[in-house]
């Protein structure tokens, strides 16, 4: 299997220094209030169902806007962009009707990142990568939706595993770099994304280093799942991830703590992005550039981050001030672990030799 | 609870359908909701990984294994640790490996269809991310003798590792256990087959793991349960040491090697090593002999039995007498209309004389636990009665004071005070849910809410759990609580609770207890009918508190940093020359003997954490405690004695030395004697108190080490004991026997014991390892007084109060890996009977409190240990001269 040049340019740049994400893509497609017809574009204009929403279309319809947005996120300082596919499976994809698009999603969603991402490296003579984002999708594998009967699940692991392994085909066939399976709130899902990852790996016969990011959902520092950050780990140690981290339902301030928990455990990279704050009483997420890039920015010279950037909420200035505020800082150095066995449940759990 | 790191794990068979007959019922039935509820015991019990098997030949393998996994996901206190899943069908095990978010264990593949099909699972495994058990089994069967074993276990560790890429700490062998004493000659070996394949596999296969069931062992002594046991604990005391670490053992029946009678071990021993060619004969011979077995106990004065059942039931209450409690319980219930009138009736009225004795000082706190624990056996006597008469009445009816949930905060683990209050208030008719130790804000509010709690208690002894309380306000405050919260515990203060907790928890009241003797005064002014006047009294003290407070802040007068620097301790060190310790970096002390601890045991504090004032064995003699306290002594006695020779816990220390400097109020360690490359920084902070008259310096414990400047090459040394491995398992033992009494004894012991720890260690610090006095012939009785030379402060404590120069000194000392003690978020050590501290041996050294601490001070600590200055004002809150949001504010 052959692992692709870009992943070992990307080794050698994280191992000096800082590495830098974007930020939303919701939010700047928010403020170009777009309407419906945007979002159907020609293509689409009698499709039976309501279209405005569905974020990832726009790869298909406006890539302008798209590249746009991935053009104005390299320029703030990101050194990886994320593709607009964070829904782009067929379980996901579902709600719209839209299933069998879903691996055109895919495609598409990278050929546009990757058009920003060489444009700007050229222009710049600094190399920018694309991530392809791999969303959890909207159903849990380990959570029944039936509170009466605890036993269900909406989704199995064998579904999941085929439809993540769609989306794959499609970033790697559309030029992504980077594998990137984000806002985890079951692991039990990303276990499943990891699998057909690693199959698309193995029926391409490449190799792409891979970002794994949980989500921990709220103050009681476990996933929705009710995994803690080193059982999580725990979990996912197997897919020899380029990093682990965390990223959404969170500021800075909070996510702090179990950044600092993973980076502990975890002999990879370990990679942040929060939100802006949490949501004000209005739901928006209103902390400034500057306040989560001073937040950020001591994640960074305490030795917790090798990637940060930023999730709901941030925008390009947000990227620039974290940038800025990462510059020169040496990053964080993976730990040398004792190999131990070690496994998990809800909890972590390690076998003393 | 943080993560839990195991030695050996035992793996029991509950959930397995080919080892519990119950389980497999309960399956097959399609009873799952009781299937779980074994799951949930195994859980509770201990178990560390959950061993699920649905191998029966009339299930479907793989919808049992699929539902049952599904559920067990649902049950947070079950999932909480890993699964093993378990089958000999791969269809089965890749079902089960769909079903489960955590790293599990597959237990088994091998190589018994040929090398592809093995190559194809561990793939397959490699892909699903599981640790594995490989059998020692190949195309020729099932591997026997030594030779066999090894070449099995060594081509498919070739094939995993080297081809697959397998992770090999992710690797369990499974050399097979096969009877012995069987009477045919050629199984004679097998024990010390497997015993050798072990070591051999531990020395040349590295980080791969062995496991075995134990029981197929013993298969030929069937029907005799004391032989059996004690073979299995004496193959498993051979195969552990040479590195056995997982097994599928009956842990119950399993004797401590030790306690084993000395000539079954030997006959056993002869048997399982293979030592003599008539063994089997021997053992047979008398093997009959310990099938059974029995105990005889001594009679007491009984004359109270003539008395009336109600008198009986007061007179075991107030004396504590657990003996004959079922027997009159049932005699009352057989008299009573339903069995709650034997709780409102006799039994309350039993504990309204405890309680009235123990208001007037008549009975003490060790008594009246002793009494909580008949209570308790009574009420748990009588649950299925009510259980039985509520599905037949559908009526309830309870007249509980109150509900009250109580916790340890997250990151704390000490909890002897919170189960005395727990005890007390379950005296006088509160109920309490207790959530033990480290437990989180969300959790504490989840259970307050969904139980209807009428009030909170947290506790917490080290200063970190102060900021964690203050969280758990602010949560409650948030979540729209109004129900009462408590604080207590060793590190909690009325001023604290006034000024930090309080303004948090506005919509409810927050109240500081004392202690566990106040706990009932307090909630019964809470919760009863005069609350809002008590209410406002404690809303006015804490106000005048409060308002003190800040006037004291602006009056508590410090010296600036650079003037208690220049006025710090100067020591002559052209006249000193330190001694050179015996060796330099770390030694480790594994199961250390707990005997010889026992004389080094401090009793003082003992009685203090049972509320009992006075100074051993003064107290003796005290006219109003003397009593209780002497018999509390010898209940601990007892238990101590048994504690050890049962080997209900044991004891770790690992200590270690280095060159040492101090560079400024830092104290900088070297690697080696050439003093160039520093290993490790440990900070230390300095008295900034203004003494107008007073001629005492300004010291730090940097003052101790001599100065780089100096050029003396100087020592520091740091040390990390604890008596507590198993101190868990010995309190949830009781806990399940309904006897608080006997485990917060042990508690409180072993407690004790890992204070002895840490004197007799330092003993031998002084005498041999470091061997600055290796003259030195005090007593342990002069040891507590501390008239040796050298101090070991501990971080955490006055002379350092900053908890996190913990991390430092665990980490120097592996102290997790040498000593199997670890530190919480808040730098609490689990086990909580643990001790650490440094080691300095400068004469002139001495114990003092840093005290107050000025802003100027904090930001050159920050600096020096890289935080910021808000991390620093957080660890350092508890000694801080200023309040760091008015000092914000005021900016």
């Amino acid at each position: 299997m052959s692992k692709a040049a870009s992943a070992l340019t990307l080794h050698h740049i994280a191992s000096e220094r800082i590495l830098v994400l974007d930020g939303a893509m919701g939010t700047m497609i928010q403020r170009l209030k777009l309407t419906e017809a945007d979002f159907r574009g020609e293509r689409f204009k009698d499709w039976p169902r309501d279209l405005k929403g569905n974020n990832d279309l726009l790869v298909i319809t406006r890539p302008d806007a798209v590249e746009a947005i991935h053009r104005q996120y390299f320029e703030a300082g990101a050194d990886i962009v994320e593709t607009n596919t964070f829904s782009s499976t067929t379980i996901a994809q579902a709600d719209y009707g839209m299933e069998a698009l879903a691996y055109e999603l895919n495609l598409e969603g990278a050929r546009v990142a990757k058009r920003a991402a060489d444009a700007v490296a050229r222009e710049t003579g600094r190399p920018r990568f694309v991530a392809g984002a791999i969303g959890p999708t909207n159903r849990t594998a380990s959570i029944s939706p039936d509170v009466n009967n605890p036993g269900f699940r909406g989704v199995t692991f064998d579904e999941l595993r085929t439809a993540y392994a769609e989306a794959a085909r499609g970033l790697i066939d559309g030029g992504a770099d980077i594998i990137l399976i984000e806002t985890i709130f079951d692991t039990l899902n990303a276990k499943a994304a990891v699998a057909a990852v690693e199959d698309v790996f193995e029926e391409k016969g490449v190799e792409l280093p891979v970002m794994i990011s949980g989500t921990i959902t709220d103050l009681s520092g476990r996933t929705l799942s009710g995994q803690t950050p080193s059982a999580f780990w725990y979990s996912l140690r197997h897919a020899n991830p380029f990093s682990i981290g965390l990223n959404c339902a969170l500021g800075a301030r909070e996510m702090r703590a179990h950044i600092d928990e993973i980076g502990r455990v975890a002999d990879t990279f370990v990679c942040a992005y929060p939100n802006a704050g949490l949501p004000n009483e209005f739901g928006e997420y209103d902390e400034s550039p500057e306040a989560m890039a001073k937040l950020v920015g001591e994640f960074a010279r305490s030795g917790l981050v090798n990637v940060v950037g930023g999730c709901c909420g941030t925008t390009p200035d947000h990227i620039h001030a974290i940038a800025e505020a990462v510059k020169g800082v040496e990053p964080r150095h993976p730990p040398e672990i004792a190999p131990k066995m070690r496994l998990s449940g809800l909890e972590p759990f390690e076998l003393a030799s | 609870m943080t993560k839990s790191t195991a030695i050996f794990v035992n793996i029991g068979e509950r959930t397995n359908v080919t080892g519990s007959a119950k389980f497999r019922k309960l399956i097959t039935a399609g009873d799952y909701s009781a299937a779980l509820d074994i799951a949930r015991e195994q859980v509770a019990n201990g178990a560390q990984i959950l061993d699920v098997n649905m191998d029966e030949g009339l299930l479907d393998s793989e919808a049992a294994m699929v539902t049952f996994l599904n559920l067990l996901a649902a049950e947070p206190d079950i999932a909480r640790v890993p699964v093993m899943i378990d089958s000999s069908k791969w269809s089965v095990i890749e079902a089960g490996l769909k079903c489960v978010q955590g790293k599990p264990i597959v237990n088994s593949i091998s190589m018994k269809e040929g090398e592809e099909q093995f190559r194809e699972h561990a793939k397959k495994l490699r892909r699903y991310g599981a640790a594995v058990v490989v059998m020692a089994f190949d195309e020729k069967g099932q591997a026997d003798t030594f030779q066999r074993k090894t070449e099995i276990c060594a081509r498919a560790y070739k094939i995993l590792v080297h081809e697959i890429g397998y992770p090999p700490e992710d690797i369990i062998f499974d050399p097979n256990v096969f009877a012995v004493a069987t009477g045919i000659e050629e199984h004679n070996n097998y024990g010390v087959d497997f015993i050798e394949a072990t070591r051999w596999i531990r020395q040349n296969l590295p980080h791969a793991h062995i496991s075995g069931g134990v029981s197929n062992l013993s298969f030929s002594f069937r029907g005799n349960e004391t032989v059996r046991a004690a073979m299995h604990s004496v193959f498993l005391y051979h195969a552990i040491a040479v590195g056995m670490d997982m097994g599928i053992v009956n842990a119950g029946a399993l004797p401590v090697y030790s306690d084993i009678d000395p000539e079954l071990r030997e006959l056993c021993e002869d048997v399982v090593l293979n030592r003599r060619a008539d063994g089997t004969e021997r053992l047979l011979e008398i093997a009959e002999r310990f099938k059974g077995g029995a105990s005889t106990k001594k009679e007491a004065d009984l004359a109270w039995r003539e008395w009336p059942v109600e008198k009986r039931l007061e007179h075991a209450l107030v004396s504590g007498l657990t003996d004959f409690i079922e027997i009159d319980t049932e005699e009352a219930r057989a008299k009573s209309t339903r069995p709650l009138d034997v709780i409102e009736g006799p039994l309350m009225a039993g504990m309204n004389v405890v309680g009235d004795l123990f208001g007037a000082g008549k009975m003490f706190l060790p008594q009246v636990v002793k009494s909580a624990r008949v209570m308790k056996q009574a009420v748990a006597y009588l649950m299925p009665f009510m259980e039985e008469e509520k599905l037949r009445l559908g009526t309830t009816g309870s007249s509980s004071a109150g509900k009250i949930l109580l916790a340890t905060v997250k990151g704390d683990v000490h909890d002897i005070g919170k189960n005395i209050v727990g005890v007390v208030l379950q005296c006088n008719n509160f109920e309490v849910i207790d959530l033990g130790v480290m437990v989180p804000a969300a959790k504490i509010l989840a259970v307050a809410k969904e139980q209807n709690v009428d009030a909170i208690g947290l506790s917490g002894l080290i200063t970190p759990s102060l900021d964690e309380m203050c969280h758990v306000a602010a949560e409650m405050e948030r979540e729209g609580f109004d129900v009462p919260l408590l604080i207590g515990g060793a590190t909690t203060s009325k001023v604290h609770t006034a000024v930090k907790i309080h303004p948090n928890y506005a919509r409810g009241q927050a109240v500081y207890v004392l202690d566990a003797s106040r706990a009932v005064g307090v909630a019964s002014s809470l919760l009863g009918r005069d609350k809002a006047n008590y209410v406002a009294d404690v809303q006015a003290d804490y106000l005048k508190i409060a308002d003190a407070h800040a006037r004291a802040q602006d009056n508590k007068r410090r010296i600036t940093l650079a003037a208690a620097r220049s006025d710090g301790l100067k020591l002559d060190w052209s006249a000193y020359r330190p001694k050179k310790p015996s060796f330099l970096g770390s030694r480790s002390f594994v199961n250390y003997p707990i005997a010889e601890l026992v004389p080094f045991i401090d009793w003082t504090p003992f009685f203090a954490t049972w509320e009992i004032k006075g100074t051993y064995p003064l107290l003796f003699e005290d006219e109003k405690v003397g009593k209780a306290a002497k018999a509390l002594f010898n209940d601990a006695q007892a238990m101590l004695k048994q504690m050890v020779d049962e080997k209900w816990v044991s004891a770790n220390a690992v200590i270690g030395f280095w060159p040492a400097n101090a560079v400024g109020d830092d104290i900088a360690l070297y690697a080696d004697e050439a003093r160039s490359e520093e290993a490790a920084r440990f900070f230390t902070l300095r008295q900034q108190i203004a003494r107008s008259t007073d001629k005492r310096r300004h010291v730090a414990l940097s003052d101790f080490i001599a100065p780089k400047e100096t050029g003396v090459a100087d020592y520091i040394g740091g040390f990390a004991v604890t008596a507590g491995i198993g101190e868990e398992a010995v309190a949830e033992r009781f806990d399940r026997a309904n006897d608080d009494y006997s485990k917060i004894l042990s508690q409180a012991l072993t407690d004790r014991l890992a204070e002895a720890f840490a004197e007799r260690m330092h003993q031998r610090v002084r005498q041999e390892f470091w061997g600055y006095a290796p003259d030195e012939t005090l007593a342990p009785a002069e040891l507590i007084r501390e008239t040796y030379a050298g101090i070991r402060p501990a971080p955490g404590y006055p002379a350092q109060p900053d908890h996190t120069e913990k991390r430092t000194l665990f980490e120097l000392l592996d102290v997790e890996k040498q000593a199997g003690i670890k530190l919480t978020e808040s730098y609490a050590m689990w086990p909580g009977s643990s001790v650490s501290g440094l080691y300095f041996a400068h004469p002139e050294s001495f114990y003092f409190g840093v005290g107050r601490i000025e802003a100027d001070q904090v930001a050159d600590y920050a600096a020096r240990k890289g935080w910021t200055l808000r991390e620093a004002e957080r660890w350092l809150a508890p000694v801080l001269n200023y309040d760091p949001v008015r000092v914000e504010a005021a900016e």
